[in-house]
């Protein structure tokens, strides 16, 4: 069959080149893990821990009466409180805009709110957003750095590092910056809702730069295959036992009633399967952190007494999230300030 | 009496077989005569274009447009979509009827035809297969072909329920008309917004697995065959696939023909040429439904045109408003511009990179197309034929601009990107419509 032989030859021709994960326009913005290199992760931790330990007073002069607007259309309490506080650290004056208190509530498009609060004169926006991708069109459309507080199910970055932050701690202590390296022979199970959770896709791309392994556990509705394949260092074990025996990390997730759209999940079922609870815990991974991004249901993806328990780090997550975030607030009003101009006008 | 003469082109016509130099005699509004290059006498009242190095052909044929009116002339209207087609070397394009209101009657169908829309090239109107495109209750098919409709669709929607695909078929064969199916399982589809796999998977986003196409066209497929079978093959009902987007609706398509039913297909050019990858900067300019796919797809579509199963690029041209398109990616509409790019898309990539014949890729884009939804005189240049040309440089490199474009709307995802073949005049039933600088 000549036109089989024709076929066969014919894939190997040009195709139009694929386009390559976009960086942001402003060196300063942070909208997925995907542009944090090593490098920039190690100068974001050693600039937390600098300022973590700076004289608060000297440190609330740095970004004296500059404007930061925290732009929230969902609700929460410890992200947008810590990422306040972590402005507010640093002298920068904030205001809060969330989409019960609005004209979001109006329906003014996200651009439109975006450019106003340009024209108030904030400096850089942190957004909150249901709509995986939303930081792309604000930060396109403001030429402002963005810092993404967390879009649809798509990432949640800051979240990554703070939880990043929190592992050096207790397995790598002293350790202030990271290479490729530092977290070689580490293994994290994050177990749950990891299809609709943002918090997993940050963590489960950030961790591997440094050298952890992440295995991903959960029933198919919640963790398709497909998931191994985002990118390197992933693995998918259904198994929960077998996952925590690997591992030195556990990060449990919420279920995320709110993104099933329809799904139906039986409760009793996934308790069953792969709720954290004590026994568990001192069967499978007596040694292990045990973290979750909040906010927790006690009695569903982990029990009160595991929550509270002597391996549990949910809390230091919370300490680390201030330092993390006035790291990555200073990092988006002084980084690359020229370089976020050159963009600009290269894009125009 | 106008006359026009187009002296010493290369006159590519697949449907007649013409691929040599001639002179082509446009008289009032019909092909008049066609010559051997430098035979033609110089009329006193013509109209003479020099082509001398350029390629004539029959104006290209567009058998899936949404040219937005009546209702949504912010977008598109009727006028300003037929400039962009002009531009872009169409001389016929087929209206999708899911405008506002949509088009279930022959007044609407004649309201889309009335001179005062002021259409640059003849628009053939496309009925809704149901009323409303809901699904349900069909049209009058009778009355809206006499109207001039050449094909029914619920374009933007699929006909779904098993019963109403039946009955669509059958009255639409009866009629002599066409069936095109939006092939989507809506009941897989639900918010999503991008093709299903690792990418929509990093990008947090919702994704249509190829099945909800391809399960549709198999469906579609299996609905006319057993028709076919109750008419003991009488009546062959016509089943087209729009906008083509996954290999096993290729395939399907395919097997469906070798099984000796009419079945057809379109391809776009964001089809054969994008992947799910170009949804990364979640550039809305990348959503359009069907979603751009695998790469595997996306050099199925290839395969498919290099082929022959393929039978038609059709560009699914679907403006909208910047302001639409600014917005969050799932929340964005569907769609983009196509009228413009097609041609160069096509002459880069078919012919100049892979290697199709030149006379492919222009039946790809007239003949077939024509010969598809029946419509008679065009896509030709035979004696007789309607005057509907578009004169080109087949060499010519140019980059295309969206700001740039006739269309109201400059939603393109290939702003910038080199095209092949600059278009200087097209021709529609003997007028110049588009001339190129
Ligand atoms: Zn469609």
């Amino acid at each position: 069959m000549p036109l089989i032989a024709a076929s066969a030859a014919r894939r190997s021709v040009v195709r139009p080149a694929l386009t390559a994960f976009p960086e942001p326009y402003s060196a300063g913005s942070v909208m997925s893990v995907h542009s944090l290199t090593v490098e920039r992760v190690s100068a974001i931790l050693a600039l937390a821990t600098q300022l973590e330990n700076e004289d608060p007073l000297k440190r609330a002069t740095r970004l004296a009466k500059r404007r930061i607007a925290l732009l929230f259309y969902e609700s929460s309490t410890r992200t947008r409180t810590s990422f306040e506080l972590a402005a507010k650290g640093l002298g920068a004056d904030t205001t809060l805009v969330s989409s019960l208190s609005s004209s979001i509530e109006k329906g003014e498009t996200l651009k439109d709110t975006g450019l106003t609060l340009k024209a108030l004169g904030a400096e850089a926006i942190i957004l909150r957003h249901p709509s995986s991708g939303s930081p792309w069109l604000l930060e396109r459309e403001t030429g402002l750095p963005v810092l993404n507080a967390g879009d649809g199910m798509h990432e949640h970055p800051s979240q990554a590092l703070l939880d990043l932050r929190t592992i050096l701690a207790h397995l790598r202590p002293g350790v202030e910056t990271a290479t490729a390296e530092t977290l070689a022979g580490v293994t994290v199970t994050i177990v749950g809702d990891i299809l609709h959770s943002r918090v997993a896709r940050s963590n489960m791309l950030l961790l591997p730069k440094l050298g952890a392994r992440v295995i991903l556990c959960g029933p198919p509705q919640l963790l398709p295959a497909v998931a191994a394949e985002a990118g390197p260092g992933l693995e998918i074990e259904r198994d929960m036992a077998a996952a925590m025996k690997q591992s030195q990390v556990v990060m449990m997730l919420r279920i995320q009633a709110e993104r099933l759209a329809g799904l139906q999940l039986d409760l009793e079922e996934y308790k069953s399967s792969y709720q954290l609870n004590e026994a568990r815990l001192a069967e499978y991974a007596p040694g292990a952190l045990v973290m979750h991004p909040g906010p927790i249901i006690r009695g569903l993806e982990l029990t009160g007494e595991v929550a509270d328990g002597p391996q549990s780090v949910i809390l230091e997550q919370v300490h680390h999230g201030v330092a993390i975030r006035m790291a990555l607030v200073e990092r988006a009003l002084t980084a690359g300030s020229a370089a976020a101009c050159d963009a600009m006008g290269g894009r125009q | 009496m106008s006359v026009i003469l187009i002296k010493g082109g290369h006159l590519i016509d697949p449907a007649a077989g013409v691929d040599g130099l001639r002179d082509v005699v446009l008289r009032d509004g019909r092909v008049a005569e066609i010559m051997a290059a430098g035979k033609a006498k110089v009329e006193a009242d013509a109209q003479v274009i020099d082509a001398k190095g350029l390629t004539v052909a029959p104006g290209l044929v567009d058998i899936h447009v949404h040219l937005r009116e009546p209702g949504q002339g912010h977008k598109e209207t009727i006028a300003t979509g037929t400039a962009a087609a002009a531009a872009g070397g169409f001389t016929s394009v087929a209206a999708m009827p899911n405008t506002v209101p949509t088009n279930d009657s022959p007044e609407i169908t004649r309201w889309i035809q009335a001179p005062e829309r002021k259409a640059s090239v003849r628009v053939f109107p496309i009925g809704a297969a149901t009323r409303g495109l809901k699904g349900e209750v069909l049209n009058d098919y009778a009355a809206l072909k006499a109207a001039g409709v050449v094909a029914v669709t619920d374009d933007g929607h699929p006909i779904l329920k098993d019963s109403t695909m039946r009955e669509v078929l059958k009255n639409a064969t009866r009629n002599g008309l066409s069936v095109i199916q939006h092939a989507e399982d809506t009941r897989l589809t639900g918010g999503c917004s991008m093709n299903a796999g690792v990418t929509a998977f990093r990008l947090g986003l919702r994704g249509m697995p190829p099945e909800a196409e391809y399960g549709l066209v198999e469906r579609d497929i299996r609905l006319l065959s057993e028709l076919t079978r109750e008419v003991n093959g009488s009546k062959v009902g016509h089943l087209h696939v729009a906008h083509t987007s996954t290999a096993q609706a290729i395939a399907a398509v395919s097997q469906a023909r070798r099984n000796g039913l009419r079945v057809t297909c379109e391809v776009a050019p964001h089809h054969f040429l994008l992947t799910e990858e170009h949804v990364r900067a979640y550039n809305t300019n990348a959503k359009m439904n069907p979603p751009l796919r695998s790469i595997a797809d996306r050099d199925a579509m290839i395969q498919g045109i290099l082929d022959g199963v393929v039978d038609a690029i059709a560009t699914d041209h679907a403006p909208h408003a910047a302001h639409e398109k600014e917005v969050e990616f799932e929340r964005a509409p569907n769609g983009i511009t196509g009228l413009e790019s097609a041609l160069g898309l096509s002459l880069r990539w078919l012919h100049h990179e892979w290697k199709l014949p030149l006379g492919r890729v222009l039946s790809l884009l007239s003949a077939q197309p024509a010969a598809l939804l029946g419509l008679k005189g065009r896509g030709t240049l035979t004696v007789g034929s309607f005057a509907d040309v578009v004169v080109f440089d087949p060499k010519a490199e140019w980059v295309f601009r969206a700001k740039d474009s006739r269309s109201k709307s400059k939603n393109t995802p290939f702003d910038g990107w080199t095209m092949q073949g600059k278009v200087w005049w097209t021709i529609s039933e003997g007028r110049v419509v588009f001339k190129g600088v």
